[in-house]
């Protein structure tokens, strides 16, 4: 819907300058009838969009896009501030298009979601003694693959030197690689 | 020994996994700690429900524990929660207040009418903006709350006959023992 609406307002202004430089009064009068109508249509539009803010310009509409996106809905924890539409996902976007309003950063409107809904509402969790884990946990599972592949590459070059060892005699039909 | 291996990290897997569902059966998954816990409760200053000239701020609650109990008409949960907290407000010890959140007056007033009026006191917070102070994010949602204005006890979700006596009193009664 919104991407819908906001192609459909420079069109709108490309035909009210094709008309322009043509000249022809007649027809352009006609066009901005027309487009008199089209604005008005587009007001519907507007209207029915999802809560349209009055964003003060396109640059502040990315920042606050940018934000809600990584931000998460407190209640369906699946969902970031800008998808969801529960109300407290909606009461919080107003709150970070307030607070945008009165010329907070970015870094003031997180801390002040922190202070009240905790970490969860960052989908960027910071580094602390409770995410390390989760952080570095991936790297552990790395090294432990490294580890188990590097313990078995030693041992079958064990094997591999020693197949004529009196050991390897002992066991007649399983040589341990089977699996 | 080498043949055993396999079954030996498939069985350390079944018992991470086995491990991980019954953390989650042992927590609520939609409960988010909130950062305001023994933390002075957020200022506010709000309407009564019944009599919405009147205001009542945090200031005015200093001095006597109470329970905060954010609540609303269209909360289905909260209709679960009604009859706990009916039966048990009177033996609590704390005060009971309600914290009528993002509804209509009217709609909470027929509610209370339907289902009973267990609060000594309402406040009323129809926009939702003090709520977010708070950190809530739905109803129900109780916050224990000292004498000096401290939260020292917060549960998201109905109270059950459960909650109540593993948590809630409990809860209460180190406050309590402490205030003496």
């Amino acid at each position: 819907m919104r991407l819908l609406f906001g192609r459909s307002a420079p069109c709108a202004r490309t035909l009210f300058v094709l008309a322009n430089k043509q000249g022809i009064r007649a027809q352009g009068a006609l066009l901005q009838a027309l487009l008199a109508v089209l604005l008005a249509f587009s007001g519907l539009l507007h209207a029915q969009a999802i809560e349209p803010m009055p964003f003060a310009n396109h640059a502040q509409e990315l920042r606050f896009q940018h934000l809600t996106h990584e931000l998460r809905c407190p209640m369906c924890q699946n969902e970031t501030l800008a998808d969801s539409n529960a109300p407290i996902a909606r009461d919080l976007r107003n709150q970070v298009f307030r607070m945008m309003q009165q010329g907070r950063s970015d870094d003031e409107i997180k801390h002040y979601l922190v202070d009240r809904y905790s970490n969860y509402v960052l989908y960027d969790p910071p580094l602390t003694a409770g995410t390390w884990l989760l952080w570095f946990g991936p790297l552990l599972i790395l090294l432990a693959g490294a580890g188990v592949v590097l313990m078995a590459l030693r041992k079958r070059q064990r094997n591999g030197a020693g197949t004529t060892d009196a050991s390897m005699d002992n066991v007649p039909t399983d040589n341990g690689d089977d699996w | 020994m080498n043949r055993l291996l396999p079954f030996i990290g498939f069985m350390l897997l079944v018992a991470l996994f086995g491990f991980g569902i019954w953390w989650n059966t042992q927590h609520d998954q939609s409960a988010i700690p909130s950062p305001l816990l023994n933390k002075p409760a957020p200022a506010f200053n709000l309407p009564k429900l019944y009599e919405p000239t009147q205001r009542v701020s945090k200031h005015d609650l200093l001095g006597k524990p109470y329970l905060l109990n954010v609540f609303a008409s269209w909360c289905i949960e909260c209709g679960v929660e009604h009859p706990v907290l009916t039966a048990e407000a009177p033996h609590l010890g704390v005060q009971l207040v309600g914290y009528n959140y993002k509804d209509a007056p009217d709609d909470a007033k027929r509610w209370l009418a339907q289902h009973g009026n267990p609060y000594a006191l309402l406040i009323a917070d129809e926009p939702g903006n003090t709520a977010i102070d708070f950190g809530v994010y739905g109803a129900p949602e109780s916050f224990l709350i000292d004498a000096k204005g401290i939260i020292r006890y917060k549960h998201i979700g109905p109270f059950t006959p459960d909650v109540v006596a593993s948590e809630l009193k409990p809860a209460i009664a180190t406050m309590l023992k402490e205030a003496r």
